[in-house]
């Protein structure tokens, strides 16, 4: 039987990326807000610079429950789902802002209305015929209010390229018109960095330092970036890194209407006769908790949103909760980001330190920022590279099929080596489809008996086309960069767990086709908003944490503007 | 084969090290920094008879047999071999960090090494007479060369997946951070040249590349990451003397 505690305004499940943004504007608005976290606080001195404890080992201190849970894949239903891989998410206050790349990215104009651009532009036809893929409920220039809050409250660098419609010169020249510029330049470049822009330059391309949720310079009472080398799935030892767990809930808990409670793996969402959610049960310790809240926030990944709606069964939700029309987990998708091509350098590259998020951009081949006419799929390409090298990964280069992988000649290979390599990231447009959709394992369960997710899932043709195009305008400028060796890898298939893991809870006006309103709050369970990149049902070119920051703050802000409507 | 590297330790590069440790203590990093110094400081520690005994550098064998430590070792030292006079995965000590990680993160792959190396051991004495580590370097390549092609018809599982199983670990022992037992005395990162952990890296420093003075230090040396409580000396005898 559970322990039942005294009734609150606002539960929030997940104090990571989003729900770590949602509770300021929930406590500024003077709501009383429990934020149940399934992991602890971690200090800069749990930031080590530690390859194998961040890189190899994943991070073991952190994911006492997610490890359990990391979800299964399969292609198609063809196969059978088998668990492998890192686990995805985080358990800790911060979540997976602690240790992610901080690439924080708007997403441009195009992404929120794939189907209607390209329909307008190419032709209905041209949208894959097996998509689900639907324009989002709202358009960029409804979210850029709730971006430009986001990049201030964390403290975003960047160098813009659009302020209200003006170009600027050093910023992506792609990107939508943004209100005003960020709040710190972009982070400074490097001798390869430079190298690279130069190439692009000469490509004709218009290359930039891309945005991230680092200090450039001192923000508030934090440092610029000391560029050590271990911000690849590492916390930063001097809280340079803008993760929620030392901005936004430090800056909510100032509040005192703020309290964390760590440790608490929540169970299920409750609802009561009238399809209204009453609460949340959790386990702390050996103990079972019920706490009663007026309206429920949900803001775990996207795979533990999905699977705790599933999970949360009542009479009124017989298959999960807000999922009586059976959408919850469809419209999934992971983002293609794998593909990348590889180079190798005629001379060292001095890339030992530096950070992912210290890159230039190329946005000229992603979305439909170029002419798809006469070519055979919608959507696109960003290309990044970046510094950033740790020993045993730098050891474990490809040998470009140059020399054997082991014995004398490639200790001197890598020897030579290991400092003249780069691979690139390039995130691609990933589109819904049918048949790929997440659901409740059969067979594999956590510790305490609960089924994983499962995912059903593979990239499509128009994915796979977008790799093949990319891949060669990535390897032109290496190769314009003076690359002596070009490795291409395959170019996608089944799509495996993912940090970048988007849908199952879908955003839109639809009930029929989407879980969540316009504003995030189920269709079907009014009092109960989602936050997350579970509400976004295009990825983009780009990485989905900021707009998922963006969408949370503005789903928590509805809350709190329609307070008696949503919770009475 | 294996015992050339012993010279190398008694090189020139260990008394630069014998200093610069000594140094250190003299900064008054005192016993918390002592303490956690990497394997190449043991023979500083007995030079120095004011530290207590915990200092001294041991290696057991956490889980791996004997036999199981030597035919591992072997392999691993044909993986990355040192014959050209340079340290190789044994020098840095890359059976100890896979040992020592068996017992732990790696515990998974305990039962594939008990398997793999046996079958070493036993398709060494059939082609060769020998156990794998008593057989000569062009001996085990040639094993290894089978191995990796699947041309071990006896072999109980897809030699492949041994081989690429060990040449990971030999790779993460060989480049890891000090602390887990491998890249002993920094070999591993001297041998790619990364300068080693800092705790800031300014644009002057990175245009150095490998030119950039080795900061050689684990990350647990580093004051903000010891595990060791601040405090006084006295209070911190008799601790462990994990192999590090």
């Amino acid at each position: 039987m559970a322990t039942e505690l005294p009734r609150t305004d606002v539960v929030v499940i997940g104090l990571g990326a989003v729900g770590g943004v949602a509770v300021l504007p929930l406590v500024n608005a003077g709501l009383n807000v429990i934020g149940l976290e399934a992991g602890g606080w971690m200090t800069t001195r749990d930031f080590a610079p530690d390859e194998v404890r961040n890189n190899l080992r994943d991070w073991p201190q952190a994911v006492p429950k997610a490890k359990n849970e990391i979800p299964t894949s399969r292609a198609n239903i063809n196969f059978e789902a088998v668990q492998g891989g890192g686990h995805p998410m985080m358990n800790g206050v911060g979540g997976t802002s602690l240790h992610y790349w901080a690439q924080s990215w708007r997403l441009n104009p195009w992404d929120f209305k794939t189907v209607s651009e390209t329909t307008r532009r190419y032709g209905a036809h041209r949208i894959p015929e097996d998509s689900t893929v639907e324009d989002w409920p709202i358009s960029y220039a409804d979210l850029e209010p709730w971006y430009d809050r986001v990049e201030y409250a964390l403290g975003v660098s960047g160098n813009a390229g659009n302020i209200n419609g003006t170009r600027q010169p050093n910023g992506n020249p792609f990107e939508g018109p943004r209100s005003r510029a960020y709040p710190m330049p972009g982070l400074r470049s490097s001798g390869f960095t430079d190298m690279m822009s130069e190439a692009a330059r000469q490509l004709g391309w218009q290359p930039f330092q891309g945005p991230a949720a680092i200090n450039s310079e001192v923000y508030g009472d934090r440092p610029g970036c000391f560029y050590h080398g271990f911000c690849d799935r590492g916390g930063c030892h001097v809280a340079a890194k803008s993760s929620t767990a030392v901005t936004t809930i430090p800056e909510a808990l100032k509040s005192g209407l703020l309290k964390v409670v760590t440790h608490a793996r929540v169970l299920k969402i409750v609802n009561d006769a009238d399809g209204r959610a009453t609460g949340v049960e959790y386990l702390s310790g050996n103990q079972v908790i019920f706490q009663p809240a007026d309206a429920v926030l949900l803001a775990s990944h996207t795979y533990e949103n999905t699977r705790l709606l599933l999970l949360s069964k009542s009479r009124e939700f017989a298959n999960g909760l807000a999922n009586n029309r059976g959408q919850v987990g469809q419209h999934y998708l992971s983002h293609h980001q794998g593909a990348p091509v590889i180079a190798l350098f005629p001379r060292n590259l001095n890339n030992w330190y530096g950070l992912p998020a210290q890159g230039v951009a190329i946005d000229e081949w992603a979305d439909d920022n170029f002419d798809h006419s006469d070519l055979d799929f919608i959507g696109g390409g960003n290309l990044w590279v970046h510094t950033d090298r740790k020993p045993i990964s730098a050891a474990k280069m490809s040998t470009f099929d140059l020399v054997p992988n082991w014995g004398a000649k490639w200790k001197a290979f890598i020897s030579e080596n290991a400092d003249r390599t780069n691979g690139s990231y390039i995130q691609k447009t990933t589109l819904p489809y049918r048949g790929n959709y997440l659901d409740l394992d059969p067979f594999v369960k956590d510790r305490l008996g609960f089924p994983v997710i499962r995912i059903t899932g593979e990239h499509r043709q128009n994915e796979l086309r977008i790799a093949a195009f990319t891949q060669d305008r990535m390897e032109e400028w290496y190769r314009a960069a003076g690359a002596a060796q070009i490795v291409r890898t395959a170019l996608g298939g089944p799509m495996g767990a993912s940090t970048h893991a988007y849908g199952g809870t879908r955003m839109g006006d639809n009930p029929e086709t989407n879980v969540t309103d316009r504003f995030g709050f189920a269709h079907e369970v009014k009092n109960l908003g989602v936050l997350g990149a579970s509400v976004m049902g295009t990825s983009g070119a780009r990485n989905p944490t900021l707009t998922a920051q963006a969408l949370a703050w503005r789903t928590a802000q509805h809350l709190v503007d329609n307070w008696d409507t949503i919770t009475r | 084969m294996n015992n050339k590297n012993k010279t190398h330790e008694k090189g020139d590069g260990n008394t630069e090290q014998a200093s610069l440790s000594r140094r250190n203590l003299l900064k008054g990093v005192g016993l918390t920094g002592a303490a956690l110094m990497t394997a190449g400081s043991a023979s500083v520690m007995a030079q120095t008879p004011a530290i207590p005994a915990r200092i001294r550098v041991t290696e057991a064998l956490e889980t791996l047999t004997a036999a199981e430590s030597a035919a591992l070792d072997a392999m691993c030292s044909r993986i990355l071999p040192s014959d050209d006079g340079t340290p190789g995965a044994h020098e840095a000590r890359a059976v100890h960090y896979i040992d020592r990680g068996l017992t732990s993160a790696m515990a998974a792959s305990r039962e594939q090494y008990a398997v793999g190396l046996a079958a070493l051991d036993t398709y060494a004495m059939q082609v060769g007479g020998k156990e794998f580590c008593l057989l000569t370097a062009d001996q085990q390549d040639s094993i290894i060369d089978a191995m990796t092609r699947n041309a071990i018809p006896e072999f109980p599982m897809l030699g492949t997946a041994f081989f690429n199983t060990v040449r990971t670990h030999t790779i993460d022992g060989t480049f890891s951070d000090p602390y887990y037992g491998g890249n002993r005395d920094f070999v591993g990162w001297d041998l790619i040249g990364y300068p080693g952990v800092r705790a800031v890296s300014s644009p002057g420093e990175i245009s150095q590349g490998r030119a950039l003075a080795p900061s050689r230090q684990s990350a647990y040396d580093m004051p903000p990451y010891t595990k060791d409580p601040v405090g006084p000396a006295s209070a911190q005898t008799g601790g462990a003397s994990h192999g590090h």
